[in-house]
């Protein structure tokens, strides 16, 4: 089976980030895995390991997101593909990395794809359901599970918390939502083997794309922090006092009932 | 001169610290109350190679030289020491002997199995009577055709309980003194083993010290490790290849703990400003600090020493002995910082403050360490 994935580098939220004119710093940043594709890495393992064939990870980034892909490759993914636009493109959005993409399935045949369900710095949850339209495949978004029993497919889907249960056939592709696997830690074998593997690094031009014909289609206007949590309130008196102010505290100032 | 780590050395690095974080520090409090590593932590390191880091490749492991054993030390520093100590002692005491002295046959019986964490290693050189004067010892082993009976106990011995394969050391000529004893390789299930007593210790808790005894047990004469009368200095010999180990182990949870007084001390607010902004906590950290940067020099510098093949007995034992100074006084400074929370069990300071200690004790003494440094004085002014 010919298994993608589709990977993207992001800033940890885990640790502090700045936020200057209306930008996030990347100095001091600590960048990772998105983790939504990192569920995607660990099924396309699993899905090779049991199937058989080959996991390619291909992420639209930068020449750092080689040490993101190489995290792939540690983790069990055979090969990796940089397609890198830091030359070519000032800005991106999802259209962006959705037609660099489909410049580049153009002559694969791949029989799955796997992406996360969303990013988590701009959580735009676009690139895997865009890319399937423009490939003209089937796609299902938010897996929980993934069964594959020759060109069939089913799935299970995340619907808000409740279970939706998919079948539809390869090619496909899906996005991953947590719950589907618990991905593996990059063994230490694994790592000194991935400097080996195929890191393979693409240009737009190599995919006789050039600037205009993937030019963003929005535009971001400003990226700022949430506020600071305020200290909260603690409410005195016995319990019927307290249900009365907080009635009035939930009608009056925050004007939610 | 180059400062810096290879580039598959930090990815290792990183690797290893975000598991750490991620996991180990996740369980830190669970192993402190239940005297035990839980088993998923230990599958887990199992399956990223973490019991495989001197072993070499041929083995099934990951082949590192020392700089690189250090590195990944240094970030298992950074958790329990329990721990740390149940993969330090197997891949330092525990399977150094095999791989440094061992057969082809031999390393090929042991070292896949322990480069994979099936089998763990432990080393069994202490007894009641021979704790610095490990030459001291009482355990006999003598020669029956193709066969040694072993007779006699060992004490405090880390990993006695999980251990499956322990480098032992006995005396085999008595009438030669340090000169009579012969190391072996001995399995648990060799006919005469017993496990004796697991030991309550001050910390280190999840690792588990315990006594050996050894009734007429039968090992074959193929796993003899090295030669007949050479045990004591093979010992030594093992002991010496651990010590910049050890140095990174210190060096990691010293740094871990100033981790933990910069976020509490920008945190924790006395007399109206966050006590980070007080000369006295500022001096302190400086302190550490100060502590930390020299140790780190002298740990990577036995290291890449110990790569080019020098000469490391004295540099070794200084690292030992400088690691487990810094380590102790880091965690008492630490304590201080943190103020009456630094003396409660519900956070991890105290419990570095009782693991630090054990490292001025095991692996020679401090006392020990600075008899190396002056011999090794005196043998450089002949
Ligand atoms: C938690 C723990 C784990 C251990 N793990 C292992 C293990 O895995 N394998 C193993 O074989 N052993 C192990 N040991 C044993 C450890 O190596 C010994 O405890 C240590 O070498 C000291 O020996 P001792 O306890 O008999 O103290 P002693 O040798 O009796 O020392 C008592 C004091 O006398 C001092 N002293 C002794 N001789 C001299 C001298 N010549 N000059 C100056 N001062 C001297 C010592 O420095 C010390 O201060 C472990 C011990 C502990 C506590
Ligand atoms: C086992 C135990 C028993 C105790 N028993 C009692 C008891 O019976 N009754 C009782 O009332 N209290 C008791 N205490 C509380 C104890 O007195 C306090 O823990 C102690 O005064 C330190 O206060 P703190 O823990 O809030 O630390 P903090 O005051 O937050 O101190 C943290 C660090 O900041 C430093 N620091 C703070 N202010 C300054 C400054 N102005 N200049 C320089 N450095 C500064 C401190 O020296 C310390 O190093 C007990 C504490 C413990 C741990």
């Amino acid at each position: 089976m010919n298994i993608y994935v589709l990977l993207k580098k992001t800033f940890d939220t885990e640790e502090k980030i700045n936020v200057s004119n209306g930008e996030i710093e990347d100095d001091g940043a600590e960048f990772i895995i998105n983790p939504y594709d990192e569920y995607a890495v660990e099924e396309a393992i699993n899905q090779r390991d049991a199937h058989g064939g080959e996991v390619t990870v291909v992420t639209v980034g930068d020449e750092d997101s080689e040490k993101q892909l190489r995290t792939a490759l540690a983790m069990g993914a055979d090969k990796a593909v940089l397609i890198n636009t830091e030359d070519d493109l000032e800005e991106g959005d999802a259209f962006t990395t959705a037609k660099i993409l489909e410049a580049y399935f153009e002559d694969k045949e791949a029989d799955l794809i796997l992406g996360g369900n969303v990013a988590i710095d701009e959580a735009s949850g676009q690139v895997g359901p865009r890319l399937a339209e423009y490939l003209g495949i089937p796609y299902v978004t938010t897996i929980t599970d993934l069964k594959i029993e020759g060109e069939n497919v089913t799935i299970e889907k995340d619907v808000e918390g409740d279970v939706e249960i998919v079948e539809t056939s390869l090619p496909l592709l899906v996005t991953c939502q947590q719950g589907l696997n618990e991905p593996r830690y990059p063994s230490l074998p694994g790592i000194m083997k991935a400097k080996k593997k195929p890191l393979e690094e693409l240009e737009i031009d190599d995919l006789d794309l050039d600037e205009d014909d993937v030019a963003a289609k929005t535009k971001t206007i400003d990226i700022f922090l949430p506020p600071e949590k305020e200290a909260g309130r603690v409410l005195e008196g016995d319990a019927s006092e307290q249900v009365q102010e907080l009635v009035s505290i939930l009608k009056n100032d925050e004007k939610v009932l | 001169m180059d400062f810096n780590f290879s580039e598959d050395i930090e990815f290792l690095r990183q690797n290893v610290r975000k598991f750490v974080r991620e996991e180990v520090e996740a369980v830190a409090m669970e192993i402190e109350e239940k005297n035990e590593i839980p088993q998923k932590i230990v599958e887990q390191s199992k399956e990223m190679g973490l019991f495989s880091l001197g072993i070499p490749e041929e083995y099934g492991g990951l082949g590192l030289d020392m700089v690189g054993k250090c590195a990944i030390y240094e970030e298992l520093g950074k958790t329990h020491n329990g721990y740390t100590t149940l993969i330090g002692a197997h891949t330092g005491i525990g399977s150094v002997g095999i791989v440094e002295l061992g057969t082809d046959a031999q390393k090929e019986k042991y070292l896949p199995k322990m480069a994979s964490g099936e089998w763990i290693g432990s080393f069994a050189l202490t007894e009641p009577s021979a704790g610095s004067n490990a030459a001291n010892m009482k355990t006999t082993a003598e020669k029956k055709g193709d066969k040694y009976i072993i007779n006699g106990s060992k004490h405090y011995i880390t990993n006695a309980v999980d251990g499956h394969v322990f480098t032992v050391m006995a005396v085999t000529d008595p009438s030669k003194g340090a000169k009579g004893i012969t190391s072996f390789i001995v399995e648990k299930d060799f006919p005469g083993f017993i496990l004796g007593n697991v030991e309550d210790k001050m910390g280190l808790r999840g690792s588990h010290s315990a006594e050996l005894f050894f009734e007429d047990m039968e090992v074959p004469a193929e796993n003899v490790l090295g030669e007949e009368g050479r045990g004591y200095v093979n010992a030594l010999k093992i002991l010496a290849n651990g010590r910049a180990g050890l140095a990174a182990r210190n060096l990691g949870s010293s740094k871990r703990l100033l981790e933990h007084c910069l976020d509490y001390a920008s945190e924790r607010e006395q007399f109206g400003q966050p006590i980070i902004e007080m000369q006295a906590i500022q001096h302190m950290l400086a302190e550490i600090s100060k502590e930390i940067a020299a140790l780190e020099a002298l740990t990577y510098k036995v290291a890449w020493m110990t790569d080019q093949g020098q000469r490391v007995v004295k540099d070794a034992a200084i690292a030992k002995l400088y690691g487990s100074e810094v380590y102790n006084k880091v965690a008492d400074l630490a304590v201080q910082i943190h103020g009456g929370i630094g003396y409660m069990r519900d956070y991890p300071i105290e419990r570095y403050y009782r693991d630090a200690r054990i490292t001025k004790i095991y692996e020679g003494t401090s006392e020990i360490q600075k008899n190396i440094i002056a011999n090794e004085l005196k043998r450089e002014m002949k």
